[in-house]
């Protein structure tokens, strides 16, 4: 309590201006994330506890210490569960924070949250000024008060400077450094002078690569610049109202760093800027996932939390007496002389641990009976929890009501949800989800929505389900209840990395033999001959190979099409909007349009059945008879016309040699036909005059046709002096 | 110290026509009238360092070359010069040369740098770390490469076209990541294993890589033995050496050998190396290193020059002005003259006409003869050249035995040595080849004299 005084003592001492403004934050109670399934089905993540303590009160304890005066919680799922909370916890009557809450169940995303709240907010203007955006399971004791004096200031010189968010060096770990909490790589780039955020990257949502891509103008303009990889963003941000509108704006902003962050960077039209702030000594973090839970938790536990740990009463908590080794016990525990309670562990109220029990590094909550001979390690077990004699549970989450029944044995990474029942000798496999909930569909799935529906209807539902689960048994032994929750594929691999137990080795090793397969991959891809040689190479790649894969797949598709236009008897017209629609989707030109259709119809004389030669020129001529018109829409130019002249020949040498005689012949169709101009023929021949032998074959063939065409031309140019004489 | 330098001069460079000639290959072009390869040579004595290689590139320019070393500094140095063939890069001239190589550590140093950056310090540096490479960076700008050459002097306020992209350790000894001009076009690309390990990669695309660098010799002649496609030691192999470092495809061979043989002393040397380093934690490499898969790697390491050094290589016709003007000008303690009251250097020898001025930051070699009324500024005058009267030579450079008639202007250019320009030629950003005749009256901007 005195660390909370100060702290407000501190804001009110402040300038004039600043007390004209309440320090305000904006708290969403809400993940938007599926991570927490499937306990967050029947009760939201915030409420959830952490050593006991539902993850709510420490941020609600830490941003009243730090100053603030009003918080707007953000509720979306389950929020009839979290109001009726606040209703009742002290933050109700606390006089130095007050508590609002802002209910929506529309929301689906933290961009969808701040826009409810930016509709709100033009009816009541609560939000005055700058506020501090976190999300409910944020833990922290740092000092916000003057990290938003320095946001202020920020915003007073440059108008920009919308957001100032907080980043925290991670623990030096040797494969990863975000290992530690579970969430992905992170990647950003500071400017070493003014903090400004350059770029944030993140693995996994952007296609993880070997290397990070920093774009070309950053360096051009910035002679220095920070990269960090050691770096976590702690989802603290300190705000400027613009940010509501930016979110507004963007209708398509979901997610605050995937969307918003990466929206800010990369548009200059509205040149807003992302500023960071680094806290070094200060506490902050954030409960994303499984693992996250643990590495909290155990922070907690080792007092790096401070003064949000067990023994301090700082929302509502009753305190536990610590003992020595870290070792937090409530005064009332029925613990049993034979049992071992070990390092780093807290045991809550009104709890019995029976004789031979180990447990170690675990944390459990109130009112647990643990039978005897009950090895407990790594674990994190909520209220209520019945644990029969001989079982063993390692670095597994038990929520409230569970019942394990003797001999049941729990694999690292198992999460048991609400009142779940584990069968005598029951092993439940390493990393499963059990719930008495039935997984949801697949539909479901790609929302990311938790259940927003009030506790009865989820009641209900349950009640229904455990009624069916009795009558066919269960998938947790003969006397057990709940559904193992099937791992969705491609979560698959990324199961341990979020788990609760530690990272097995093999995958650490996993890890760093990906590390180099990207490299490998990388290397070949990219290891220059000479700087020289490389740049060449790889425009060749990008600028080339590119447009010509694309074309392959453009001239697939206007043969199909063309094909179906021949087979049905689709209009001309009708043929020429359907290929005009793919020319726009595959941004193509019309010359490659013509060139495509010439080639399909050439493709399909050739696959007309035929037995010579003359059969052949009578099919193509008939096909490009019938099919002018097509045609001619797309070779209105010359170059257009040239490009069908090249791709037939182009037939001609490669994919339908018997095409070859006949090519004088067809040119000379399609000259009649008026699909090819004189001109055209003119600047072929021209242009192919100065070709290789081998390329001349064609040019050779049709001499007399050429020949015949410049006679005619220059007789007419003489007939057309004789009309001018 | 057990170094071995190879300087490599280059030959009848592209970049300096028409500077360069047949007669003078690049690594002899006046500077301040000294060759420019002097100033190199003079760096490297001044670290103690005398055991020379020079690479020339084509025979002819290897003759010429090994001639003035051969009357310049026999007495002081240990220098051989090596011809190899022309265009075959820096790395390709090192592969030629590799049986020359038997030391432990090999320095490289251009043939074209102007600095007074120590080498020695680079060499320190280098062996401090036990690094397998140690590059030396210094601060912009040092002139790029030719594209402002003939039209330049107006644009120098503007940043250089191209610069080189660096990533450094937070400690500023380990070189993370460089891409050089060549490549820095497209988007920046940073390795995550690399900066994995090291946490934390400073950017900066305010250093340039100078063209000194210290490599181990086994390493370097691995890499080129193994790389035949390898052509520049700057846009291959040093950027192949950085990429790799964390996984070094180099040596495995080499390491187990040592690991049977003399582990005891590998441990003593880390050992020591860490006292060197004054490394209260290990470095990034030795974590990376012990962690599971105990792979080996290897440091590639950067000496940063204090910002107050001078270095720039003269690898452009803009470059060469700039040169000239900064030896005489601002970096005059590199020239190795001793200026007059009158911040300029007028030989004993030198005739001056009647009311004719040299001012400041100006050089008059031996033996030259200005007329009247001539006004000479921030330039630099060869020898035994004749300049007549009413001449005006403002920020150029004048080689040995030019002849300049009467009533000529000349601002921003090159005259070579022999050329002559007759009366009242005005050129304004030329440059004029060896020999070559401009004839009067021309008034010229921005023009190439040269026979083709």
């Amino acid at each position: 309590m005195g660390a909370q005084k100060k702290g407000g003592a501190r804001v009110s001492d402040d300038s004039e201006e600043q007390s004209r403004q309440r320090l305000q934050a904006i708290l969403l109670a809400d993940s938007f994330t599926t991570k927490f399934r499937p306990v967050t089905l029947e009760r939201p993540k915030v409420l959830l506890p952490l050593v006991n303590v539902p993850m709510i009160d420490y941020t609600l304890a830490w941003l009243e210490s730090a100053g603030i005066e009003e918080v707007f919680v953000f509720c979306c799922a389950h929020s009839t569960q979290i109001i009726d909370y606040l209703e009742t916890s002290e933050w109700r009557t606390h006089p130095n924070l007050v508590v609002r809450t802002i209910e929506s169940h529309k929301s689906i995303s933290a961009g969808d949250a701040l826009r409810y709240i930016y509709e709100q907010q033009t009816e009541t203007s609560q939000i005055q000024g700058d506020f501090v955006l976190v999300s409910g399971d944020t833990v922290s004791n740092m000092p916000l008060a003057d990290l938003i004096q320095e946001h202020r200031e920020r915003k007073k010189r440059d108008e920009k400077a919308i957001m100032t968010m907080v980043i925290k060096k991670s623990k030096p770990s040797l494969i990863t450094h975000q290992s530690r909490l579970g969430t992905d790589q992170l990647f950003i780039a500071v400017d070493p002078l003014t903090k400004q955020l350059l770029h944030y990257e993140e693995d996994k949502v952007d296609h993880a690569r070997g290397s990070v891509c920093l774009d070309k103008s950053l360096m051009e303009s910035n002679p220095s610049v920070l990269l960090y990889n050691d770096m976590q963003d702690c989802y603290i941000d300190i705000c400027s109202p613009e940010v509501l509108s930016l979110f507004e704006d963007n209708f398509d902003y979901q997610h605050l760093r995937r969307h918003f962050v990466k929206g800010v960077l990369v548009d200059d039209i509205m040149g807003y800027k992302i500023f960071t702030h680094e806290i070094g000594s200060s506490y902050a973090a954030r409960v994303d996932n499984f693992r996250s839970y643990d590495t909290v938790s155990k922070d907690i536990i080792q007092r790096w939390t401070y003064p949000y740990v067990p023994d301090i009463n700082f929302g509502g908590n009753r305190p536990v007496k610590l003992g020595r080794q870290g070792i937090y016990r409530a005064c009332d525990v029925v613990q049993s002389r034979s049992a071992d309670v070990g390092a780093s562990t807290v045991v809550g109220y009104g709890t019995k641990i029976g004789n031979g029990d180990r447990i170690l590094n675990s944390v459990i909550g109130n009112g647990c009976s643990i039978g005897s001979n009950v090895v407990i390690e790594g674990s994190y077990i909520w209220n209520n929890v019945t644990i029969e004699d001989g079982c063993e549970i390692r670095n597994a989450i038990v929520c409230d009501g569970v019942r394990i029944r003797a001999g049941a044995v729990l694999e690292p990474g198992v999460v048991l949800s609400f009142k779940v029942v584990v069968g005598r000798d029951f092993v439940v496999p390493a990393y499963s989800k059990v719930s008495l909930l039935q997984q949801p569909m697949k539909e479901d799935s790609d929302e990311e929505l938790e259940y927003a529906d009030s506790g009865s209807g989820t009641a209900d539902r349950l009640s229904g389900l455990s009624l069916e689960m009795e009558s066919k048994g269960s998938e947790l032994g003969p006397d057990g209840a709940g559904y193992i929750w099937e791992v969705c594929e491609g979560a698959h691999d990324e199961e341990w990395k979020h788990s609760v137990a530690p990272i097995p080795e093999d995958k650490l090793a996993e890890i760093t033999q990906a590390m180099d397969d990207y490299d490998d991959m990388e290397d070949e891809s990219v290891v220059p001959t000479s700087g020289e040689l490389k740049s060449d190479a790889d425009s060749i790649n990008t600028d080339v190979n590119d447009p010509g894969d694309d074309y392959g797949y453009f001239e697939k598709e206007v043969e199909g099409t063309f094909l179906r236009a021949v087979e049905e008897g689709i209009k001309v017209e009708l043929g020429v909007l359907e290929i005009n629609s793919l020319r726009l989707s595959y941004n193509m030109e019309s010359a490659d349009c013509a060139g495509a259709i010439f080639y399909s119809m050439m493709k399909l004389a050739v696959d007309t059945p035929h037995s010579s030669a003359s059969e052949l020129y009578k099919t193509a001529s008939s096909i490009i008879a019938k099919w002018k018109g097509l045609l001619g829409f797309y070779v209105k130019q010359t170059d257009e016309q040239i490009e069908v002249m090249m791709k037939f020949e182009e037939m001609c040498q490669e994919t339908a040699k018997e095409l070859g005689p006949l090519f004088a012949q067809i040119l000379h169709v399609l000259y009649e036909k008026d699909v090819v101009q004189e001109d055209a023929i003119m600047r072929w021949a021209e242009e192919k005059a100065g070709a290789d032998e081998a390329d001349k074959v064609y040019l050779q063939q049709c001499e007399t046709f050429i020949q015949w065409l410049k006679e005619a031309s220059e007789e007419e140019d003489e007939d057309d002096d004789e009309e001018e004489d | 110290m057990d170094f071995q330098v190879v300087i490599l001069a280059g030959g009848f460079s592209s970049n300096l026509q028409p500077l360069v000639s047949k007669e003078v290959p690049k690594a002899l072009l006046p500077v301040a009238n000294r060759p420019v390869l002097s100033y190199v040579l003079d760096l490297l004595e001044s670290s103690n360092l005398k055991d020379l290689i020079v690479v020339v590139e084509g025979e002819d320019a290897a003759l010429k070359v090994g001639g003035w070393i051969s009357s310049a500094c026999v007495d002081r140095l240990h220098v051989e010069v090596a011809a190899v063939a022309e265009n075959v890069g820096t790395a390709g001239a090192l592969r030629a040369i590799a049986h020359h190589l038997t030391a432990k550590d090999i320095l490289i140093v251009s043939g074209d740098i102007v600095s007074d950056v120590s080498p020695g310090a680079v060499a320190a540096t280098h062996r401090r770390h036990d690094a397998s490479v140690t590059s030396m960076l210094c601060a912009e700008p040092v002139s790029g490469p030719s594209e402002s050459g003939v039209a330049g002097g107006k644009d120098k306020t503007k940043k250089p076209a191209c610069y080189d992209i660096i990533g450094l350790d937070s400690s500023k000894q380990f070189l993370l990541h460089i891409a050089t001009a060549a490549e820095i076009k497209k988007d920046t690309r940073i390795k995550k294993s690399i900066l994995c390990a090291a946490g934390k990669m400073e950017i900066r695309s305010d250093l340039m890589d100078s063209h000194i660098y210290a490599f181990k010799r086994s390493v370097l002649q691995k890499v080129l033995d193994q790389k035949p496609t390898f052509r520049s030691l700057k846009q291959d192999v040093l950027p192949y050496l950085v990429r790799t470092q964390l996984r070094s495809e180099v040596f495995p061979d080499e390491k187990t050998v040592e690991d049977n043989g003399k582990n005891n002393m590998q441990n003593n040397e880390v050992v020591l190396s860490h006292i060197l380093s004054n490394a209260s934690l290990p470095s990034f490499h030795q974590v990376y290193e012990s962690g599971l898969n105990s792979r080996k790697t290897y440091k590639c390491c950067v000496y940063i020059a204090d910002e107050s050094k001078y270095c720039v290589r003269l690898n452009s016709i803009q470059a060469f002005m700039d040169v000239n003007r900064d030896v005489i000008g601002d970096a005059n303690h590199l020239s190795g003259y001793t200026f007059s009251s009158h911040h300029n250097i007028v030989h004993p020898s030198a005739e001056l006409g009647s009311k004719t001025t040299v001012g400041p930051h100006c050089m008059l070699g031996e033996g030259s003869q200005v007329g009247d009324k001539c006004s000479v500024k921030r330039s630099v005058i060869g020898r035994h050249c004749r300049i007549g009267s009413n001449v005006k030579v403002v920020n150029s450079v004048v080689m040995d035995h030019a002849t300049i008639g009467d009533g000529c202007s000349i601002q921003g250019s090159v005259i070579c040595s022999n050329a002559q320009l007759q009366e009242r030629v005005a050129l304004r950003d030329c440059q004029v080849e060896a020999g070559y005749v401009v004839y009067a009256g021309g008034e010229h901007k921005g023009e190439t004299f040269a026979r083709k």
